[in-house]
């Protein structure tokens, strides 16, 4: 993976992958009574999830550009 | 009852001693009926397939008709014949495999090097394989796969998996290393592929690839020589090496090898020598002797459709050898059972060679039951007329054969054979003429029961038809209301509701009986006993009387009961609405206008249908989810879908566009139909008849148009002709228009929805549609050719500045380019660039004409009006009748398709003009030139076949889009999930807004409430 200007996650089309930490997860998974399965997936060979270097497991939070709600968080559990 | 689950399904071939298992009876006969009317023993319809007339008992089951499910029959073949559905898997599988012994054509495990090390060894014990071991195999510039696991298979034996896949044996103390080989290799991957559940088509599809290229066979042939094992010969092969030794005892036996021939050594003492000439030799170790073999060279198989299979080759070339359905019956049968599982066939459950049939299964009479005509005669089904078919001639090969008849009728009489058997299962097969009935229409086979759209699946399990439905031809009436349909009488006397008697409806129910089957009256009545009697002319009055409680009555749909409607294609929700019926003479459903829209319907012949609900739960959800007036506001864009159309927006438009005064009865005339009360105070006195003194009160015409707003209503938006402001309820200033009150974008209905409900909303559309109904009745409104008609200023305007002016400017532009005086734009050539230039110059043209057309028909003219109001149509409309129809274009570009360098010969090769290049300068009203007019029709073929293209395209995305998101949700926390409960968005829409509850597109719209505030 390159970095700096070359990495895919500069681009302006790739919106702002971040895994995030225990804590978060656990609320998250408890605001919408849920378990990790019941996330959408990603899987690990996604170019954005080497990118961040996430591992199998991990949750990332996503914040994209939306139409109607101008940002929009999504949640993905990244699997093999 | 015993509840059974479904473990699992499988699916195979039946074998042939599987079809003589289940038969319950062999059929030899092919008459159906015999002279006494009783079907003949082992005929086709043998009473012991199952039974389908009332009354008879099967004789396998003894079941009666309904009871028994039916059972199955076989003929026996004289001669196997080719199953039509596997016609291609048996050409695949014929390539695939060795003429000769049936072994896939896939090389076996091949030796690579051997090893002797005791640490090697106990490497494999343990089942690891260790940083030495990948040494040892790069040595031998063998790359293994850094993540390969080893397992034992069996004593001295083990198996390296991974990426790729290697046997190694202990022989003679060492280790041997082999290639696990295609074969193997292949087996492992569809193995586990199946472990996981994945599909294995694609391993499979390789399998064959792989096996069809290989020309001679690996693993037989005939037998040459052998020579003494052990020793030097032996050595050289186990090395993999041709020495000279051996190469002459080739030779003196007549098999001269070529330069440096292959030798693979492989696993059970096997060699595989291949020289340069693709010839094979195979050495097998046995007796203490090696024996020689030439490999089976392999002939090409050619398929051809739909049945035949050819051999080409051998040794007199080019010649072909037809397979007949025995020889490959007898080649399929060579298969091992171990080489099955590479097709991804399970050897139990489907041998190959049962694809070639030998008998014959033949369903039950259940499955093809023969139907009685009115004559009494019978007809039979199309499978048995099949079968018929197939058993005449089964007898005729028989006999034929026995009699010894020459070759050639037999095969004709086999071709013949295979021919009903194939139509038997598919008669729509590629090269092969449809089998037909006596009347000419194709026989419908076993494959046209199941598939497409008809079909079984699709037709019968996906589809089903229901009962208390009607469907005819729709037509306008603007004085129901918006949520009502108009029933046609004997629509409504065929249509029932059954009503449980109670104490209340007790009475009702009686005189509804008394009625008969005069309207609202009733169909049957259920007694407490449950038997159902028909209300007839002669004894409804007696029924009437004993009408009690407990009873049930069939009586008809009226005026009130809810229905649902609905026209097809049904795209959207809205397709299906509920309405209250309004029983009426004539035939046809009556239709509010407004509601159009929604159905995307017309009254240009378009049918729709309406279904009697019959529970309650259904009428009240109907009620509560598909009423009309609920799905005013679309929930796709969040603004009304019903509204006025045609003629109610250019009503109201012509109603509030000028000021005038109404006498008090012109004003209620206008109003009339209705519901106000009170006129309110009129504006002011005006003196009529004019040049009297006498002093009437008058009413304006704002006033009028407010009348049928809901009172203290407050709105302002840009109406197409200025803005419309209302305020407390009464139209201040502007025009109402499209944007008005129009379906898709009416402001005021959409106000009035959010802010005084469904049924003041549904009340404001009946109401502006009759108000507007009265009014434009009251002035009268018409459209005709001369009022396309513009004076003869305007027209010579027309020709001479704008159309004139620009073919001018178009020349212009072309001498420019041919004096190559023109400048090309950004990113494009020259060639372009003046295309472009043309194709502005020529299009500004037609908006001049547009322009100077809309100036001179003026405001009254009745196309201007419903155009500027949005009632119907567009200013291009008008210009192309009234002005210029404008440049013709295929592909977006001016037309240059036809002959070489020009259009049409009617111009010069190489002419740029705007004439010759499908520029129409008249108008519809002046009528085209030919050249014109062929242009029109050139241009005018592109719109028709782009329509036909996309409906049918945007469909089928429509019905996959449809099958993707068929079952997702929005929870109550908002999240939208699927049927596991995964999320799939965790805000609808991101925003959490339903379009259809927020004000265009947000949660709420500020500036709306600013003014209201205000």
């Amino acid at each position: 993976m390159k970095k700096g200007k070359d990495s895919i996650l500069e681009h302006e089309l790739v919106p702002k992958h971040k895994i995030i930490e225990e804590e978060e997860v656990k609320k998250l998974l408890d605001t919408y009574k849920i378990k990790k399965e019941q996330l959408p997936k990603i899987k690990l060979s996604d170019p954005v999830i080497k990118g961040i270097k996430a591992k199998v497991g991990d949750i990332v939070k996503i914040t994209r550009q939306s139409r109607t709600a101008r940002k929009a968080f999504f949640y993905r559990l990244v699997i093999e | 009852m015993r509840t059974k689950k479904i473990k699992g399904v499988k699916f195979g071939l039946l074998s042939p001693k599987e079809i003589r298992k289940m038969s319950a009876s062999k059929i030899i006969t092919a008459d159906t009926y015999g002279e006494d009317g009783f079907p003949i023993e082992m005929g086709l319809v043998n009473q012991w397939l199952g039974v389908i007339d009332p009354g008879l008992r099967c004789k396998t089951c003894g079941g009666r008709m309904g009871e028994c499910p039916g059972h199955f029959g076989h003929i026996e073949l004289a001669a196997p014949v080719i199953h039509i559905g596997y016609a291609k898997l048996i050409y695949r599988i014929l390539n695939a495999t060795c003429r000769k012994c049936g072994r896939v054509l896939l090389r076996e495990a091949y030796f690579l090097f051997s090893v002797s090390d005791v640490e090697l060894e106990s490497d494999l014990k343990r089942e690891v394989i260790s940083e030495k071991w990948h040494k040892k195999f790069s040595d031998n510039d063998i790359s293994l796969p850094s993540n390969v696991s080893v397992a034992k298979e069996k004593n001295d034996e083990w198996v390296i998996t991974g990426e790729k896949m290697f046997i190694i044996r202990k022989e003679n103390k060492k280790l041997n290393i082999y290639d696990a080989g295609e074969k193997r290799s292949f087996l492992r991957e569809i193995e586990l592929q199946r472990e996981k559940q994945v599909g294995i088509g694609e391993a499979v599809k390789r399998v064959f690839k792989e096996a069809a290229k290989s020309s001679v066979c690996p693993y037989c042939g005939d037998y040459l020589f052998s020579i003494n094992a052990g020793g030097e010969l032996e050595n050289s092969l186990n090395k993999c090496l041709m020495s000279k030794k051996l190469k002459k005892i080739f030779e003196t036996g007549g098999h001269l090898l070529s330069k440096n021939p292959s030798v693979i050594k492989e696993i059970d003492n096997r060699w595989l020598i291949t020289d340069k000439n693709k010839i094979s030799y195979i050495v097998k170790k046995g007796d203490n002797k090696l024996n020689i073999h030439c490999g089976t060279p392999q002939k090409d198989i050619k398929y051809e459709k739909p049945t035949t299979y050819m051999e080409i080759g051998g040794e007199e070339r080019e010649k072909k050898r037809r397979l007949m359905p025995t020889d490959v019956r007898e080649r399929l049968e060579r298969i091992p059972d171990e080489d099955i599982a590479l097709f991804g066939m399970n050897p139990k459950n489907a041998r190959p060679e049962w694809m070639v049939l030998t008998v014959l299964p033949v369903p039950p009479v259940t499955v093809r039951p023969s139907i009685t005509l009115e004559s009494g005669q019978r007809s039979e089904d199309d499978l048995t007329h099949k079968l018929v078919d197939i058993i005449r001639i089964n007898q005729r090969f028989m006999d034929n054969r026995d009699a010894g008849a020459p070759q050639l009728i037999i095969e004709d009489l086999w071709e013949l054979l295979q021919y009903h058997v194939s139509t038997y299962y598919d008669n729509k097969i590629l090269r092969l003429p449809p089998a037909r009935h006596r009347s000419g229409r194709p026989l419908k086979a076993m494959t046209q029961r199941l598939k497409g759209k008809e079909g079984r699946f699709r037709g019968s399990l996906s589809g089903k038809r229901v009962n208390f439905s009607a469907r005819t031809v729709i037509s306008p009436n603007p004085n129901i209301d918006i949520d009502e349909v108009g029933v046609p009488e004997g629509i409504a006397k065929e249509l029932t509701i059954g009503v449980n008697v109670t104490e209340r409806n007790l009475d009702l129910m009686k005189e509804v009986v008394r009625n008969g089957r005069k309207h609202p009256g009733a169909n049957y009545v259920r007694r407490t006993d449950g038997r159902k009697v028909k209300v007839t002319e002669s004894n409804y009055e007696v029924l009437a009387e004993e009408v009690d409680l407990g009873w049930k009555v069939e009586r008809h749909i009226r005026d009130g009961d809810i229905v649902l409607f609905n026209r097809q294609p049904s795209l959207h929700r809205v397709s299906i609405m509920a309405h209250y019926v309004r029983v009426m003479p004539g035939k046809t459903f009556r239709l509010n206008p407004a509601v159009c829209p929604p159905y995307n319907a017309d009254y240009d012949g378009d049918e729709m249908n309406l279904h009697v609900l019959q529970t309650e739960e259904a009428r009240a959800e109907a009620k509560i989810l598909l009423a009309v007036q609920h799905n005013i506001i679309s929930p796709r864009f969040g603004r009304p879908i019903i509204g006025g159309i045609h003629d109610c927006v250019t009503g109201l438009f012509l109603l509030t566009w000028t000021k005038r005064k109404f006498k008090h009865k012109e004003a209620l005339e206008i109003l009339k139909g209705i519901d106000i009360d009170d006129l309110g105070e009129p504006t002011g006195t005006f003196k009529s008849p004019s040049g009297t003194d006498i002093e009437v009160p008058y009413w304006t015409e704002k006033q009028i148009f407010s009348m049928i707003l809901p009172s203290g209503l407050n709105l302002q938006f840009q109406g197409k002709a200025g803005d419309v402001i209302i305020r407390g309820g009464e139209l201040i200033s502007g025009v109402i228009d499209e944007a008005a009150i129009g379906s898709f974008k009416g402001r005021i209905i959409d106000k009035v929805f959010r802010q005084y409900g469904e049924e003041a909303t549904k009340r404001f559309i009946n109401d502006s549609f009759r108000l507007a109904i009265n009014y434009i009745l009251r002035v009268g409104f018409s459209f005709g050719i001369s009022d396309e008609d513009i004076p003869v200023e305007g027209k010579k305007q027309i020709r001479e500045e704008a159309v004139h002016g620009a073919e001018l400017k178009v020349e212009e532009l072309i001498r420019a380019y041919e004096a190559e005086e023109l400048e090309g734009l950004p990113g494009r050539s020259l060639e372009e660039t003046l295309e472009l230039l043309i194709m502005q110059e020529l299009g500004r043209a037609r908006e001049e004409a547009g322009e100077i057309a809309e100036r001179e028909l003026g405001m009254e003219n009745a196309g201007v009006l419903m155009a500027k109001s949005g009632a119907r149509g567009s200013i291009l409309n008008l210009t192309q009748m009234a002005a210029c129809v404008g440049q013709q274009s295929v592909r977006g570009e001016r037309i240059s398709r036809g002959y070489q360098g020009r259009t049409l010969p009617h111009f010069k090769p190489g002419d740029r003009s705007a004439n010759a290049h499908g520029f129409v300068r008249a108008s519809f009203k002046d009528g085209l030139s030919p050249t014109e007019y062929f242009f029109h029709a050139v241009g005018g073929r592109e719109a028709l076949v782009d329509t036909a293209v996309r409906t049918s395209q945007s469909g089928y995305f429509q019905r996959r889009l449809i099958n993707a998101l068929l079952d997702l949700e929005v929870k109550n926390d908002e999240t939208v999930r699927e049927t596991r409960n995964t999320v799939v968005q965790f805000k609808y829409g991101e925003d959490g807004v339903d379009p259809s509850k927020g004000e265009y597109g947000k949660a709420v719209d500020v500036d709306e409430i600013i003014r209201e505030v205000i």
